[in-house]
């Protein structure tokens, strides 16, 4: 099945996305397919993660809509986008653990308050999560014992706790190694093989971008909007916008001489 | 639920069914829908067939009746694994979906790190008691280390040497002193007042209810207001010291302050505590007279003395060296909170939860500490006839 052959799964509609009276992008439409890995890309202060943050609920649109399966994630009630959120996984930029909780209780904590998992399956369950992201054994580690890298990667086991139908990634390479940035780039290849889920990655690392993405946005800061969209490897290829350009093939743009 | 290999999506209870293809092979028969939300079935029944029946060495799964599937199967696939691996029976994964098998095979890909896991709960009573002593100990040795750093600091500010900004401890003495104004007001009011209140029921048996004045006034000046300022500012300020340094900690400042060489003692502890030993004895002698001023209201008010004869009163009851003797207290308190916030914080561990613990503590140890204070200066007050 080709790619546009797939069901759209997430739809943003002409989102503006502000603080106040301060427009930080506006204007972007995009589609996300059923198993796309889908990176949203652009400088550094573009509004990637502010985007990320819109998508996944924490932060409402100034004006515009994003659809999940069709369905107006901003305008349902409260209770219904609450289910739909239980449907998304999360990686945090830090791996945002509960510092207070050992890596077993931060995976289980989902699964206690929206299963019927006994204690013993819950246990189960978290040490197949932590299997999964190579942390076997670590059950009873605080986040504050373990690497950064690892601390990602223990992000990811509990991103992944619900089984959940979309993943969302924020910056997973930032601050990792290259191997280790590589093994985490092949972990949402295989995710997204094994699972099928849609994964929607924000990266600048552009290693990451090639290896894994299947379609992207490049959102621009200085026209504060989308410049381009599709395949990244297409988008090297075809791409005739300087900035684009510059920005996946790593060349500063040329100083005006004027 | 993530996957649906089959297409369909009516969800049924997950199970298998056990069968023999030929004497040596157990055959799984995966069938409805192995989702967390329709729990996780158990492997005891395969694990009772196997045991039962030495002439199996093999398990093959068939999956056409499987509906859907998530980390429910995965999990039960996994214990199965295992079951086998332990009977030595060969586990031929070929009937499982291709998903689920690549995800077994990352789930098994890094082995498990030697001595990682934690066995819970095997710490004997003694063994308690010994990593409670060394805890103890070494607590004391960075006290101490941290009191002798502070020491150090202090006499390289004397020659003028110590280095922070001074702009640093504008804010804190403005934090430290006009900003904790209400809160002294208040408190030191109410403080007067319940004395006076409760001198006045006792001395208006004696017709001598103009004493309350005498009460209110030699109580605030030489005990309560320091006293209670103290208590007030280890609440307000020790805690908020301890949670700036703990989340400094956290964030590696203090970690960038020493590799650029620069002393965090200098930087941080010292302005901290000179902001608190130089407000900490005005907003004693500000509570002072807020204290008296609570007491005479209710003298006024419900002893019937006119506002004249209750400060006359006070001011024949109270001597400068009670007002002093008030105040010093007040510049040790200033500095054992400075202390005790400014060492929960350096020792803060690094996450969010050990800055809330650090500002718990850094209350505890500050009251702990000028109650203790407050003890030994009244026995040396006491002997000295101050």
């Amino acid at each position: 099945m080709s790619g546009l052959d797939r069901e759209v799964h997430i739809e943003v509609h002409d989102l503006t996305m502000a603080y106040g009276s301060f427009v930080i992008q506006r204007d972007l439409n995009f589609k996300v397919r059923r198993g796309d890995v889908f990176i949203i890309m652009g400088g550094s202060g573009c509004g990637k993660s502010t985007l990320l943050r819109h998508m996944v609920g924490l932060k409402e649109p100034a004006r515009g809509n994003v659809y999940y399966e069709g369905v107006d994630f901003w305008s349902v009630e409260v209770k219904e986008r609450e289910a739909m959120m239980r449907r998304f996984g999360i990686l945090y930029q830090s791996g945002a653990l509960w510092s207070s909780m050992t890596l077993a209780e931060n995976i289980a904590l989902p699964l206690e308050e929206y299963t019927d998992l006994t204690p013993s399956q819950v246990r189960e369950v978290v040490s197949l999560k932590l299997s999964l992201v190579g942390l076997a054994g670590f059950e009873e580690f605080y986040p504050s014992e373990i690497s950064g890298g690892m601390r990602k990667r223990a992000g990811l086991a509990r991103a992944m706790a619900l089984d959940p139908d979309i993943l969302f990634f924020d910056e997973p390479s930032a601050g990792l190694d290259p191997i280790s940035a590589r093994r985490l780039d092949d972990l949402i290849l295989e995710l997204r093989e094994s699972l099928g889920s849609t994964i929607v990655v924000v990266t600048h690392e552009l290693a990451s971008i090639f290896a894994i993405g299947t379609n992207s946005v490049f959102l621009d800061s200085e026209t504060k909007t989308m410049i381009a969209g599709g395949d990244p490897r297409k988008l090297l290829e075809t791409s005739h916008d300087p900035k684009v350009r510059s920005f996946l093939t790593r060349d500063a743009p040329e100083e005006r001489s004027d | 639920m993530f996957m649906d290999p089959t297409g369909r999506t009516n969800a049924s209870e997950p199970g298998f069914h056990l069968a023999r293809n030929g004497a040596g092979t157990l055959l799984v028969r995966l069938a409805g829908s192995w989702t967390i939300a329709e729990g996780i079935p158990s492997t005891a029944e395969i694990a009772r067939e196997i045991e039962s029946d030495p002439r199996i060495r093999r398990v093959i799964f068939d999956t056409e009746n499987l509906q859907s599937w998530d980390s429910s199967l995965l999990t039960f696939l996994v214990k199965l694994l295992e079951l086998c691996r332990g009977a030595d029976v060969e586990a031929v994964r070929d009937g499982l979906p291709a998903g689920a098998r690549r995800l077994i095979t990352l789930a098994t890909a890094v082995p498990e790190e030697k001595g990682a896991r934690r066995a819970a709960g095997t710490e004997t009573f003694l063994s308690r008691i010994g990593a409670g002593t060394i805890g103890i100990l070494s607590g004391a040795t960075e006290t101490l280390s941290f009191i002798g750093e502070t020491f150090l600091a202090s006499l390289r500010l004397l020659r003028g040497k110590a280095r922070f900004r001074r702009c640093d401890l504008t804010l804190l003495i403005q934090d430290c002193g006009a900003q904790a104004l209400p809160i002294v007001s208040l408190i030191s009011v109410l403080v007067g007042l319940i004395l006076a209140f409760v001198g006045a029921i006792q001395l208006r048996l004696f017709g001598a209810q103009i004493y309350v004045a005498d009460l209110v006034g030699i109580g605030m000046a030489r005990e309560m207001g320091a006293m209670m300022t103290a208590i007030i500012m280890a609440g307000r300020t020790g805690a908020a010291f301890a949670a700036q340094l703990g989340t400094m900690q956290v964030n590696e400042e203090i970690d960038a302050l020493r590799t650029l060489g620069i002393s965090p003692i200098d930087f941080l502890v010292l302005p901290r505590m000179i902001a608190l030993v130089l407000m900490l004895p005005l907003l004693c002698l500000y509570a002072n007279l807020m204290g008296i001023l609570g007491g005479a209201m209710v003298g006024v008010g419900m002893l019937d003395l006119s506002v004249v004869q209750y400060f006359n009163e006070t001011r024949d009851a109270i001597r400068l060296t009670d007002f002093m003797a008030g105040l010093f207290k007040s510049g040790v308190f200033g500095i054992l909170i400075a202390l005790s916030g400014c060492l929960r914080g350096m020792q803060c561990g690094r996450s969010s939860s050990a800055v809330g613990l650090a500002a718990t503590s850094a209350v505890v140890t500050g009251i702990v500490a000028i109650v203790v204070a407050d003890a030994i200066l009244t026995v040396i007050y006491d002997l000295l006839g101050i």
